[in-house]
């Protein structure tokens, strides 16, 4: 009996607890396809991707609202925010001009020579100047402003000046450049190629080759450079000056230094004798903004030469 | 889901398979390349802007030889800082006569588009020769070399008359004078009226400085001419662009 009544125990009943894993151990519904009996499961999208898919047409639409885009007959749909890219460009330049048109003022207002005495000004002449130095300058005279050596780019850093060192005489030849056809007031000046044209006999040359080394204070023949004196008093004195000091006037470098813009060795001099240089600039008076242009000059006076 | 069910008709007939997606992608091409050809704001015509002339064009060809291209682009983009750099942005006119168009796509070395007049013709040669004595941080490697290749235009003829098949306008009487140009625009002693009538604004001198026609002067013109051609102080940019 106490077996029976152990079978008739009334127990509670046994709870069902849903299987956690069900759902990963479960064979995902398949497709229905089969290729050589390999089937596909129809497993569905990530919910993420799917998402990102539809957010980037409904994009799409909201862009093609917004911008350019759709072409028409003439021209393309030119979408409700108007951009376009010269617009934006011409706007940006705009807004920065803005910003910087007070110093702009200021420096066309200022008379070239006092932009110094306003201390304020002359940091912004000579960080925006040297801005404009970088981009259009360096290439030749180099970043430092020190010109490449015997190649026929000046430095403008020492007080050796072609055409003149005061920041009036440099504002004009950034404006105008040497020697260029684009502007009537660029500086020119052009050396006769002695040799070339037969205007010297290469003795002559010679000689007057030794009598520069000799103003200049190099080694030379003494010999030679005695004739050679009164061929460069003749030919060369009008520009160089009677003792080769140069003129500004006509863009002739002094001969009685050792700064040479193109070399002054003998090999070199007689270069220059019997060809002739002719040095060329351009002019930047279309390129950058008088404001600018006055900038460079406040940078370029103030970088060691300045007169 | 009944079009679905034709769907596998295309999916199991590779023939059809092939055909229709031809189909899809051409439609796809069309759209976006057809437009190009009608609309009026890619066609741009804007004043000034020329056929390169013979020597130019064989600049053009070193050029592209040369493989400057790959370090240097020929594409000014309407942003301020590239145009406070390189100048007024380039226009699409401005590249109409360049087949292929040389915009590059890497700046190893800076924009070229306009180039031209910025720096002398010693400067180039300089700078072809060796460009770290005028730029010393530069990684250009030199070209001194094409001033020792002499070129007598034997073939620009032929050149032209490539370029006008794909479509540059040169004239049977550019071609006709093809060699004549190519040599007179080189040498300043010449008779350039011809020249110039052809190719207004043209410049015209001894490029490189050596008595022959070399190379370095194609390439020098070819520079020297890049970017000048129109006149900005006159051109108003239409601002639906």
């Amino acid at each position: 009996m106490v077996e029976k009544d152990e079978e008739n125990k009334v127990r509670p009943p046994e709870r069902q607890y849903p299987d956690p894993t069900a759902r990963l151990r479960a064979e995902p519904p398949k497709t229905g396809h089969s290729w050589d009996g390999i089937e596909e499961y129809d497993n569905p999208m990530p919910r993420w991707w799917l998402w990102t898919f539809y957010i980037t047409i409904a994009w799409a639409v909201i862009y093609m609202i917004l911008y350019p885009a759709w072409p028409m007959v003439t021209r393309a749909t030119q979408g409700i925010l108007g951009y376009d890219t010269r617009s934006a460009v011409a706007a940006d330049i705009q807004r920065f001009d803005q910003a910087n048109q007070v110093w702009f003022d200021r420096l066309n207002e200022t008379e070239l020579v006092e932009i110094r005495d306003d201390a304020e000004l002359q940091r912004f002449a000579v960080n925006a100047g040297g801005a404009a130095f970088r981009a259009h300058c360096s290439q030749c005279h180099g970043a430092g402003a020190a010109g490449v050596q015997a190649s026929g780019f000046p430095s403008l850093l020492d007080d050796q000046w072609l055409w003149g060192g005061t920041i009036e005489e440099i504002h004009e030849t950034i404006r105008y450049g040497i020697r260029n056809e684009d502007y009537p007031d660029a500086r020119w000046s052009e050396m006769p190629a002695y040799g070339r044209d037969g205007l010297l006999d290469d003795d002559e040359i010679d000689q007057v080759v030794h009598y520069v080394l000799q103003l200049s204070g190099q080694e030379h023949d003494a010999d030679l450079a005695a004739p050679g004196e009164e061929i460069y008093l003749d030919n060369c004195a009008a520009c160089h000056g009677d003792g080769g000091e140069g003129d500004p006037f006509v863009g002739a470098p002094a001969l009685n230094n050792q700064i040479w813009l193109y070399g002054g060795s003998y090999e070199a001099i007689r270069h220059s004798v019997y060809y002739s240089r002719f040095g060329v600039m351009p002019g930047f008076a279309d390129r950058l903004r008088d404001a600018e242009i006055r900038a460079v000059a406040a940078y370029v006076h103030q970088l060691g030469g300045g007169q | 889901m009944s079009i679905l069910k034709h769907h596998k008709k295309i999916e199991k007939h590779a023939t059809l398979l092939l055909v229709l997606s031809f189909l899809v992608v051409s439609i796809g091409g069309i759209v976006q390349i057809v437009p190009l050809f009608y609309l009026e704001n890619t066609i741009e015509e804007v004043e000034g802007v020329r056929p390169f002339s013979p020597l130019e064009l064989a600049g053009r060809e070193v050029y592209i030889r040369e493989g400057c291209y790959t370090c240097h682009s020929q594409m000014i983009r309407p942003m301020r800082d590239e145009v406070e750099r390189y100048g007024h942005y380039s226009l699409a006119a401005e590249s109409m006569y360049d087949h292929p168009f040389l915009w590059g796509s890497k700046r190893t070395g800076p924009d070229l588009a306009r180039i031209g007049g910025r720096y002398s013709d010693d400067w180039h040669v300089q700078h072809m020769i060796d460009p770290q004595s005028v730029v010393p941080e530069s990684i250009m490697p030199p070209y001194g070399f094409l001033m020792d290749r002499v070129i007598d235009g034997e073939h620009i003829a032929d050149l032209l008359r490539t370029y006008r098949i794909v479509g540059v306008p040169y004239t049977d009487e550019m071609i006709e004078n093809a060699r004549a140009d190519f040599r007179a625009q080189a040498n300043p002693d010449a008779d350039h009226s011809g020249l110039l009538e052809r190719y207004p604004g043209a410049q015209t001198r001894n490029f490189d400085g050596q008595p022959e026609l070399t190379e370095m002067d194609a390439i020098i013109a070819y520079m020297q001419v890049l970017g000048t051609l129109v006149d900005f102080s006159t051109f108003v940019p239409d601002p639906q662009r």
